[in-house]
């Protein structure tokens, strides 16, 4: 039975396919049985942001600076050969083509399988982004401790 | 009898798939999956029963495939 066996997945990379990454372990160990916590942070948050392109979310120039160039779901780079933002629409249409679920059918599998989604309060402080900013799959913004609380007996995967 | 085909989908949404179906049905309530040997066949059933369904029969579905239909308990 679930309950036992616990994976808690840091999401620090904003790029695609790291993401892909995430959402295709967590998704899976939570179709397998496993209580799954997902915990975003700096560059990984961009995932999160309900505005999905370019935005000028931020309290100051600085922040709204990164928050613009970094962008949301629709601007996540390929960690490798990204060529100017083109290899992540390539390799989306690979993905489809081989019947690989693409990212946003995994972020909808996520949400139905009830995985815990919290966002770090200390990156959303420094990039300047609120609760109200991310989708309302994030159940809440919390620091280190909290995250650290509730794995106490996972597997903590870094990505 | 519930009823789902997860030959053409790939890793995870194998396992999300049959997870999300079996949410949504009432316990004795029986579900047939056809699915593709190696990883689903190997792990589907398996992550049903651990769950607290039974597998109530798997068998090869002789196409030359490599299918196989799995009935599921919950």
């Amino acid at each position: 039975m679930s309950g036992h066996k616990k994976i808690s997945i840091v999401c620090f990379s904003g790029d695609f396919d790291k993401m892909l990454a995430a959402y295709t372990i967590a998704t899976g160990a939570a179709a397998t049985n496993r209580e799954v916590t997902m915990f975003f942070t700096f560059w990984g948050l961009n995932a999160l942001k309900k505005n999905q392109g370019h935005s000028w979310l931020g309290k100051d120039f600085l922040s709204r600076m990164f928050n613009f160039l970094m962008g949301g779901k629709n601007n996540l780079p390929l960690s490798r050969l990204n060529f100017g933002g083109a290899s992540p629409k390539l390799m989306a249409g690979m993905m489809k083509k081989n019947n690989v679920a693409s990212l946003d059918e995994l972020m909808e599998a996520a949400s139905a399988l009830g995985i815990r989604f919290y966002a770090c309060e200390m990156s959303m402080h420094i990039l300047g982004v609120t609760k109200e900013d991310l989708i309302d799959d994030v159940q809440e913004v919390v620091g280190v401790a909290t995250f650290l609380n509730e794995s106490e007996d996972a597997h903590i995967i870094f990505i | 009898m519930h009823f789902l085909d997860i030959t053409r989908e790939t890793c995870p949404m194998t396992f999300v798939k049959v997870k999300l179906q079996l949410a949504k049905m009432s316990s004795g309530e029986e579900l047939e999956v056809i699915l593709n040997e190696g990883e689903p066949l190997e792990n589907v059933p398996r992550s049903c029963e651990e769950q607290g369904c039974r597998v109530l029969s798997v068998e090869d579905c002789d196409d030359g495939d490599g299918k196989h239909r799995i009935i599921i308990k919950k």
